[in-house]
């Protein structure tokens, strides 16, 4: 009969491909989580994070590091106390200077930064408050800054303000002069205001409008300068043209808004002249221009003497942390391979 | 699904009320005084309005918990998983050239959950057809193929079948594996001859010639259709029949004989004879019907011959066969003639004919010789028991329902395996009062848990209490392994309303149900009942036009896609040929797609906890201004495009042990049937999880960062940088946790994730160009910081950090885990893992054969009232098809000339 025979079989039209995807049968590498991964893994990690953990330590304990607290708070008998009363007076500069001893040698290049403390940089409207356009040198941006910049846009006569914004109007405006006594007088120490900010900041994102007659002072021409600041953005550092306006270095540093509440900039570098191999131990003293007020929020200013090594600046965290994970890891390897052990016969069993 | 979205709106509006009181305070501390730098915003006047606003910012940033795009992945995956039901070349039938098919594609996960199968019977498990498989004549057993050593052999596809050709009439169809019963016929064996004569003359089956010399048989039921076509094909050709004589070529030579009476069917009687004359004048009655009537009724000469065809009776009913016995006695000419009598007068009685008549049978049915038994199999679907058993094993409770009558249904039941003898007791509820019922259900209840009727028993006390409103029910458990089978007239008392609870505490503490005499309409009401009280997933399969209801009622249908038509399959979720596919499509198909879902799910919702959650941290640190921790692009690209395919990708290939695996350890399937692998639990493990890593995230950078400078003292500790380092870190450990949580590492998985990763430092490195700044000034503020802060040594020191920070408890957890509290699944994986490194055992080839303790295996699908129709000849055609052309018959020749 007709059913029998095999080419009566119906076309097999609709039958699967025989494909390794379609089927499901994709050749695969399964992982499997057992102990010949488990406890290597652990011990391997443990004793790498412990061998990092010790390496950073070690590197970060080598980083000389001076902190001095010149805010000033009022009581607080500090040289700068009269600088923060008068800052808080509203009234104009002052000075103060302090003097400290260098315990030890800080081999070059030491850094010198400002640090300031429960200042909200990162708050949102305050890090949006800035107009990039502007700051690139772009003539509508000088003429229309963009909006973000509300209330530092314009002035109350309707001129638009450059650079607009809350960071550019707040820029940290206290200056520093080291001096080093050698010989029973105070010598000046050399400060590198070069280079301290991001390349990428200095030469792209940030460059002045383009000169007018060659004068960058008309280039500015029909805008404001910020509320707060004494002189407009083109006589930031008048001496230097290459520094002045928008690409002055201090301003771009302070414009690379910090991510945490309390924060440090690079200031100065020292190394130059006698001091290009560092700073010897002894004694100095440091002077300070007190313009800007920090101490109606509460905040704090410092100036931080640092020396650099292959990890940055002094943080001791991240070795502590390597350090006590590492060994945590350990302790659980060691941990795991005990409950291993101990119901690896068990588990063998069910497996039977 | 839709709870956890819930709870996750709710978790948002907590987490933005925290950041708006937060917020409030701050600017009332802090803010206030830090106007010096940053005045307040237009037409904020106070800090508690500030906060007010603050909720709505915190709201738009943190929104990312409430995965938008979770439900445009799902979609695809059950696409995906559709598509691998479609593609399955296991679920393909040749025959009929019919692949399976997943009709809607949102049910995949839900397949890997059942916990109840509703089947249907006939075409489902069975194929609906008879086949003659063995008898017992004269106390000798025929059937099995023996080898040459005289042991008892399978039967396969090349087995030797037994040549009919000799005989002309026989039908090509019929098949028959045991040679010694073609000998005993040609040998001429009485016995053997008065077996196949009875056969060929005891039935209701009407002849039919559509084509010259194909002869056809319309039988009223397919048992007596099976056992006229074995006598057929023996020598005993039924070829025609009128109302009073029945044509039959015994052995080449036409035979007819004389119908006298049919003492016909009926489901009390449950036997059916008739009376004929034989061409020489010998009046004879022969009887088939039920071993246990028919043994009643046999003479006492018959003794040793009823003991060995019981012996045999057992066997068949054993291996799941249908048993009738059949016996013969000659009457007495005059005994006949005075019955014959009596009988027409009965018969045309005008009250109490039905009585008359069974008291007249009654009466010459007795003193009956046995002449042995039939046994016939009611021919299972490919692989039925087989994948009964499986289902069995992964705690599926089976339920049939079936329209059949409750010999047939439970006879079915015993020969798939659904019914077996290490039950402990099979219940029947065939009561015909509502009472009866309800005593039956509770004897039985009682019997399997007499705890259940006491007062503490924690449903009694829940239904006590009419203010809890949940009617769902906890598992019950037996004391042991019980079945249930409960008529269609039984079951319409037990679905009332009072006594349905009754009905499924009884049934669901029974591991197998039988419904039978079922309709369809009960069929639906049966799998509401147990969806009403029961929180488990169901699924309802069948092939005809009256499974429908209860497929559209189930969570999940069905269909076969046999010869009943195509309403099955219209009206389902899932179609394919064969029931023994069902296996695959839970065991395999279902649980994937669960495992791959629920791994999705808890994966997904763990990335955007982890991804949002360090925007809650960073409030703390840049007062509450709802100042975002990464690059407005990373946010948008997040879920898009960095972390979309990897999670897709482990989503459609991931699977834990491979098909054949899955099949060899049902107990798999269980942990869906309980949600172990996404459930509230789990939920907030997964919370937890990702709150933990959103906290590593955060504080690893803010510690790295805190007062550090890059090596060349430069600032490092800025806005974008601290952006970048958090964004790439929670980018590698998310991925990294893709790679922890995916157990199948395809080709594509590994592109995907790899991919995803280099696409991701592609875009920074690009987006953050000095090309990008001075096209686009505006959008690219983050110009330079790629390159200065991906330079610095410390900043992947924190990334590696962050990473076995997040990675490693997971890890270790997962280890202690499996090594102390080790689930049933843990275990059977470690149990594969160990056979997979032995040569794989070559699968046992067990064939289902019971020593059964079973006493009767009749079951017959006959129906009263055809011995009627036939004497009075109304079904029978003018034309009579043998006596006036009689063409077919290579004999017709010698027959015209008696």
């Amino acid at each position: 009969m007709a059913a029998a025979s095999p080419c009566a079989e119906p076309a097999a039209r609709n039958k699967p491909d025989n494909t390794a995807f379609t089927q499901q049968r994709l050749p695969a590498w399964q992982p499997l989580l057992s102990a010949g991964t488990a406890l290597p893994l652990f011990f391997c990690v443990g004793l790498a994070c412990l061998a990092l953990g010790l390496g950073l330590h070690f590197s970060s304990d080598t980083i000389r590091e001076l902190e001095l607290d010149y805010t000033g708070a009022p009581g607080s008998g500090h040289n700068c106390s009269r600088c923060g009363n008068a800052s808080l007076a509203g009234a104009g500069a002052c000075t103060c200077s302090l003097r400290f001893e260098l315990p030890e040698r800080f081999p070059g290049p030491v850094c010198l930064y400002y640090q300031l403390s429960n200042y909200y940089q990162n708050h949102r409207r305050y890090s949006v408050s800035r107009d990039d356009r502007q700051l690139s040198g772009d003539a509508s941006g000088l003429s229309n800054p963009a909006t973000e910049c509300s209330p530092f846009r314009t002035d109350p006569q309707g001129i638009p303000i450059a650079p607009c914004g809350a960071i550019a109007n707040s820029l940290f405006n206290d200056t520093f002069a080291l001096y080093h006594l050698a010989n029973g007088t105070f010598h000046p120490v050399p400060l590198d205001n070069r280079g301290i900010s991001w390349w990428t900041d200095s030469n792209i994102k940030f460059s002045n409008p383009e000169l007018v007659n060659g004068s960058l002072e008309a280039a500015f021409k029909g805008t404001a300068k910020p509320p707060n600041w004494p002189h407009a953005a083109y006589m930031l550092d008048t001496g230097n043209p290459n520094n002045t306006g928008f690409i002055n270095e201090d301003f771009i540093v302070w414009m690379r808004t910090a991510a945490l509440p309390t924060f440090r900039k690079l200031y100065r570098r020292v190394r130059e002249g006698n001091f290009s191999s560092g700073l010897p131990q002894g004694t100095y003293r440091l002077d300070i221009t007190y313009n800007y007020p920090v101490l109606s929020f509460q905040g704090t200013k410092k100036v931080i003497f640092s020396t650099v090594s292959w990890m940055g600046g002094k943080n001791p965290f991240l070795g502590i942390v390597y350090l006590v994970f590492g060994s945590a890891c350990i302790l659980t390897g060691f941990v795991m391979l005990a409950v291993h052990i101990k119901f690896q016969k068990q588990n063998q069993m069910d497996v039977e | 699904m839709h709870i956890f979205l819930l709870q996750i709106f709710g978790f948002l509006a907590l987490m933005c009320f925290i950041l708006a009181i937060g917020n409030g305070i701050w600017e009332h501390d802090k803010g206030y005084y830090f106007q010096v730098y940053l005045p307040w915003a237009d037409g904020v006047t106070s800090a508690p309005y500030s906060g007010f606003l603050m909720f709505w910012s915190y709201v738009i940033i943190l929104n990312t918990v409430v995965p938008i795009s979770l439900y445009v992945s799902v979609e695809i995956i059950r696409l995906g998983n559709s598509f691998y039901i479609d593609w399955d070349r296991k679920m393909y039938y040749p025959l009929n050239d019919t692949p399976a098919q997943a009709r809607t594609t949102t049910l995949n996960e839900e397949l890997g959950q059942i916990k109840y199968i509703f089947s249907d019977k006939t075409g489902t498990l069975t194929q609906n057809i008879m086949a003659f498989n063995k008898c017992s004549i004269n106390g000798k057993s025929y059937g099995d193929v023996y080898d040459v050593a005289g042991q008892r052999t399978e039967i396969t596809e090349h087995t030797e079948k037994v040549d009919f050709s000799y005989n002309q009439l026989a039908d090509p169809k019929f098949v028959f594996y045991d040679h010694s019963l073609v000998e005993a016929v040609k040998l001429d064996d009485a016995a053997t001859h008065g077996f196949f004569r009875l056969l060929s003359l005891c039935h209701t089956v009407m002849p039919e010639e559509k084509k010259e010399g194909n002869l056809v048989y319309q039988a009223q039921s397919p048992d007596e259709g099976a056992l006229v076509t074995a006598a057929r094909n023996f020598g005993f050709v039924f070829c025609a029949r009128t109302p009073e004589t029945i044509t039959v070529v015994e052995m080449g030579e036409t035979k007819v004989y004389e119908l006298l009476a049919i003492l016909d069917f009926n489901n009390v009687r449950k036997r059916m004879s008739v009376i004929v004359r034989n061409p020489e004048g010998g009046l004879t009655l022969y009887c088939k019907g039920a071993d246990t009537i028919v043994y009643e009724l046999l003479d006492a000469s018959c003794g040793p011959l009823k003991e060995e065809t019981m012996e045999h009776l057992n066997e068949f009913a054993g291996e799941g066969l249908r048993t009738l016995v059949v016996a013969y006695k000659n009457l007495q000419e005059d005994y006949f003639q005075e019955w014959h009598q009596r009988h027409h007068e009965a018969s045309t009685a005008l009250d109490g004919r039905e009585e008359k008549l069974s008291e007249l049978y009654e009466e010459i049915e007795k003193d009956l010789m046995l002449l042995g038994a039939t046994a016939i199999e009611d021919k299972l679907q490919d692989g039925v028991p087989q994948t009964i058993e499986t289902l069995t094993k992964a705690h599926i409770k089976i339920w049939v329902l079936t329209g059949d009558k409750q010999e047939t249904a439970v006879n079915i039941g015993y020969s798939c395996n659904i019914l077996h003898d290490d039950m402990k007791e099979v219940f029947i509820i065939e009561g015909n009062t509502s009472e009866d019922v309800l005593d039956e259900l509770r004897n039985a209840r009682k019997k399997m848990n007499p705890d259940s009727f006491l007062d503490s028993d924690e449903v009694n006390i829940k239904f006590e209490n009419p203010s809890t409103k949940s009617r769902i029910l906890p598992e019950e458990q037996a004391n042991g392994v019980y079945g249930l089978v409960i008529n269609g007239h039984s079951l319409a008392y037990a679905l009332e309303g009072n006594m349905e609870l009754e009905l499924v505490r009884t049934a669901c503490m029974c591991k197998v149900v039988i419904c039978c005499r079922v309709t369809p309409l009960q069929k639906a009401q049966v799998v509401e009942l147990v969806k009403k009280y029961k929180k488990v997933v169901t699924l309802a399969i069948g092939d005809g036009a009256n499974d429908v209801s209860m497929i559209k009622t189930a969570h999940i249908g069905v269909g076969i896609s046999g010869q009943e038509g195509m309403q099955a399959v219209l009206s389902s979720d899932f179609s394919f040929a064969q029931f023994r596919y069902l296996q695959r499509l839970l065991l395999v198909h279902g649980r994937w797609s669960y495992i791959r879902m629920c791994k999705f799910l808890r994966y997904f919702f763990y990335k955007n906890f982890a991804f949002t959650l360090v925007h809650f941290w960073y409030g703390f640190f840049s007062g509450f201004s709802a100042q975002t921790v990464y690059d407005q692009w990373f946010i948008t690209l997040y879920n898009l495009v960095y972390t979309s395919l990897p999670v897709l990708g482990m989503s459609l290939f991931d699977q834990d042990v491979d098909d054949r695996w899955s099949m060899q350890f049902p107990h798999l399937y269980e942990p869906g049937q309980q949600n172990l692998y996404f459930n509230k639990i789990e939920f907030v493990k997964c919370v937890l999880h990702g709150i933990y890593s959103s906290l590593i995230l955060f504080f690893i950078p803010y510690g790295a960062m805190y007062d550090t400078v890059r090596s060349d003292g430069k600032a490092i500790a800025d806005y974008q940088s601290f952006a970048l380092m958090a964004q790439t870190c929670l980018l590698i450990v998310v991925s990294v946790q893709i790679g922890l949580d995916t157990a199948y590492w395809t080709a594509v998985n590994q592109f995907f994730i790899w991919g995803s990763l280099s696409l991701y430092f592609a875009i920074i490195f690009t987006m953050y160009s000095d090309g990008m700044y001075l096209i686009f000034t505006a959008s690219f503020p983050f110009i330079g910081t790629a390159r200065n802060t991906l330079s610095q040594p410390n900043v992947w020191l924190a990334i590696f950090l962050s990473i076995i920070l997040c990675v490693l408890p997971v890890v270790g957890g997962r280890f202690l885990k499996a090594q102390l509290m080790p689930t049933v699944s843990d275990k059977i994986l470690r149990k594969i893992r160990a056979a997979k490194k032995r040569p794989p055992p070559p699968l046992p080839k067990t064939r289902l054969r019971r020593t059964s303790t079973r006493r009767s295996g009749y079951a017959f699908s006959h129906q009263h009232g055809f011995g009627a129709l036939i004497m009075s000849g109304r079904n029978m055609r003018p034309k009579l098809p043998f006596t006036t052309t009689g063409t077919f018959s290579p004999n017709s020749e010698k027959n015209r000339h008696k």
